[in-house]
């Protein structure tokens, strides 16, 4: 699918300049949401930090944005997606609003959640982003629900399901896949391989061949695909989402990527080989989309510019978040099922 | 000779499971990121230079798995150690837990014992939201079968983890991360305290009285009774006594340390994290009630707990919604005032 005449390399350039715009805002949320939860989790009391305005642990997807950018791309707004813990980059590349984004992490009360759900929560059901989700594998059932849904109402949507490496080896996974295929439901299972659930090496704790192999296993066609690699994402998952829609039924999707910040912001990761780090920030996402890009032409400007608008984007995002006001404290009764207007008994 | 120093609740866990598995080689330890980490909360640190990967095991993130073969390698003559990471996460393996854990030896007529201590870390003030923040103790106490521990201290969580290593039967152990000393979580100081090195046991079902006073009884357990005694060195110079009931277990529960003090001060204050519905401080609250004909009441009982919400994440609402040392406070100055109808 290499492109080779020049026009065809003009309009590749092109569709891999948007992925790589998709990309670039994640990074920029990313590391202005890691810049804001300095010293956050230190959070007790009255010896609280009051400066930090993203609390708590946050698990960033930073040098995983080709996967989200990969696979949201052959989505559309009707679509659905679930998604994990680390979930910024999943949500905004489905095309939810980063100022409501980046108000949810500073918990606020014009935060897509209203503030209740922060980071591990984030939600956007205007654009079919389900939930982020703070339980492992948790999001599979619910994707597959999602399909069924879309199945019984005869709507043509389909439902993007991510999960990381260790959620294969819970309980969720092969009852949530086996559900999607007895049924052949619109689902596209993406495993995004990190390497790492949380301090440990997945590999050590799974058995067999991994996440394609036991796809295969319960009669999924599942591809692998290096998940750095944006446009091999795209590809990928281009022809996985073309089979869902003409009622292939579900399909898997596995992307090998690395995690090359710490499990949580406070985590240093002082458990593995910075080499291994070092080697893996050689084929950072970015990187590779920006030198594919000019070598397919396009100016690096074009490039930088697109780098400087993420980034001016998620400033302003950010300046949103400091001036909208926190929720009050009753707030916190409201939502509740359908009852609790903003009072306790 | 005793040796004591000030240890965090993370080393006097990790010490206490160190000490006893040297002590019975049937002891070992399983759950996520326990051997090489430590435990994300410390529990576990150092464990694994001593012991080896064989009895200080990592697991992948299977909690049925891991918790129903703590059940079958107990049935089979070991004293497993299970770490659940969060207790939030108990949805995901309840079932060992309730149906097997805690009801095999009963349905069993007694023929099978399981010496499994699960322990998980439980409560919010960090902003973690609603999945990683709670605390859930009342709902294992709920269930019959399992005893329940909950330290809020480094001395009392040593000796209750080596008497919990040592009962023949299934104990929940809870620890609240916002004690554990951790240095990356701040963290209630009065947790940190004086631990002998040597192996000793705390007793379950005995309450220890954390402070004496004479006004206000207040019941508390784990990080609320570092914010109870907050509370209370607030009170003492309003010239308001508190005397803090520190539960240590709540199965067994020390039901007559509760209703001592409270027949001393007349006054009953129970704060908790957990939430306020169906739970701890309505059963704390209800056994005073049961004996109203031995103890006279100066004021109606007062309760403080998470109301009927899930926890927020934005801190302003998580630090309404979970009670504070103000709200202790608050809460006892009120009851100072407050009266009890007299009969007609
Ligand atoms: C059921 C359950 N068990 C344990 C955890 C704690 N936990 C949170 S993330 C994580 C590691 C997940 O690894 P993976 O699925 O590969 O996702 P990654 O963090 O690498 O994105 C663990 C063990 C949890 N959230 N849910
Ligand atoms: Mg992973």
């Amino acid at each position: 699918m290499q492109a080779s005449t020049p026009a065809a390399n003009a309009s590749h350039g092109e569709h891999l300049l948007s992925l790589y715009r998709t990309m670039a805002r994640i990074r920029a949320f990313e590391n202005a949401a890691e810049e804001a939860s300095r010293g956050s989790v230190a959070a007790f009391g009255a010896t609280s930090d009051a400066a930090a305005l993203v609390r708590g642990p946050l698990h960033l997807s930073t040098g995983q944005e080709a996967v989200a950018a990969g696979v949201c791309a052959n989505l559309a707004r009707s679509d659905y997606l679930t998604s994990t813990h680390r979930g910024h980059g999943h949500t905004l590349a489905k095309g939810a609003d980063t100022t409501a984004m980046m108000c949810e992490l500073f918990g606020r009360a014009a935060g897509s959640n209203k503030g209740k759900g922060g980071s591990m929560h984030i939600a956007d059901f205007g654009v079919g982003m389900l939930g982020a989700n703070g339980v492992v594998a948790a999001g599979i059932p619910i994707a597959v629900g999602a399909a069924h849904s879309a199945k019984i109402r005869g709507s043509r949507a389909i439902v993007a399901c991510f999960f990381g490496d260790g959620a294969i080896n819970r309980g969720p996974f092969l009852e949530g896949l086996n559900w999607a295929k007895i049924f052949e439901l619109p689902v596209l299972f993406v495993c995004e391989d990190n390497r790492y659930s949380a301090t440990t090496a997945t590999d050590a704790m799974t058995a067999g061949e991994g996440a394609a192999a036991r796809a295969r296993g319960i009669g999924l066609p599942a591809e692998t695909v290096d998940g750095n690699d944006v446009l091999a994402v795209d590809a990928a998952a281009r022809e996985l989402v073309a089979r869902i829609r003409a009622g292939g039924g579900p399909q898997f999707l596995h992307a090998l990527t690395y995690r090359v910040k710490g499990h949580v912001s406070v985590d240093a990761a002082a458990y593995r080989d910075q080499g291994e780090v070092e080697q893996a920030l050689e084929s950072d996402p970015l990187k590779l989309a920006g030198q594919r890009l000019a070598a397919l032409g396009i100016a690096a400007g074009r490039i930088a510019a697109a780098d400087a608008e993420a980034r001016a984007e998620i400033e302003a995002a950010v300046a949103a978040a400091h001036a909208a006001r926190p929720p009050e404290p009753a707030e916190a009764y409201a939502d509740i099922q359908d009852t609790g207007a903003g009072q306790w008994r | 000779m005793t040796t004591a120093r000030k240890l965090t609740m993370a080393q006097a866990i990790s010490e206490a499971i160190g000490q006893e598995m040297e002590r019975d080689p049937k002891v070992f330890a399983m759950g996520e990121d326990i051997a090489r980490y430590g435990g994300i909360f410390g529990a576990t640190g150092g464990l694994l230079e001593r012991f080896g990967k064989e009895r200080i095991m990592d697991t992948p993130i299977s909690e049925s798995a891991f918790i129903g073969a703590a059940t079958g390698a107990a049935a089979e003559g070991m004293r497993p150690i299970a770490e659940l990471m969060f207790v939030d996460f108990f949805g995901v393996c309840m079932d060992q837990i309730y149906n097997h854990l805690a009801k095999n030896t009963y349905m069993s007529g007694g023929k099978v014992r399981l010496p499994v201590v699960l322990m998980t870390a439980i409560g919010g003030g960090y902003n973690d939201a609603a999945q990683h923040s709670q605390c859930l103790y009342g709902l294992f106490a709920h269930v019959p079968g399992l005893k329940i521990v909950v330290p809020s201290n480094a001395y009392d969580a040593k000796g209750l983890m080596i008497q919990a290593i040592r009962d023949d039967n299934p104990v929940m152990y809870f620890f609240h991360k916002g004690i554990m000393g951790l240095p990356w979580m701040a963290y209630y100081e009065g947790s940190s305290n004086e631990v002998p090195q040597e192996a000793y046991t705390v007793p379950f079902g005995q309450a220890r009285i954390a402070r004496e006073g004479k006004d206000v009884t207040i019941v508390a357990l784990s990080q609320m009774v570092q914010k109870a005694l907050l509370a209370a060195a607030e009170l003492e110079k309003e010239g308001i006594g508190t005397e803090v009931v520190d539960l240590r277990t709540l199965v067994p529960l020390d039901v007559e340390a509760v209703v001592r003090s409270v027949k001393k001060t007349g006054r009953l204050l129970v704060a908790d994290e957990d939430y306020l519905n169906f739970g701890l401080t309505g059963e704390i609250a209800a056994l005073i009630a049961e004996r109203l004909d031995q103890i006279s009441l100066k004021s109606p009982i007062r309760r403080l707990g998470v109301p009927g919400v899930p926890i927020p994440y934005s801190r302003p609402l998580e630090q309404f919604i979970i009670p504070q040392v103000k709200s202790i406070a608050d809460a006892c100055r009120g009851m100072m005032r407050g009266k009890v109808a007299q009969p007609a």
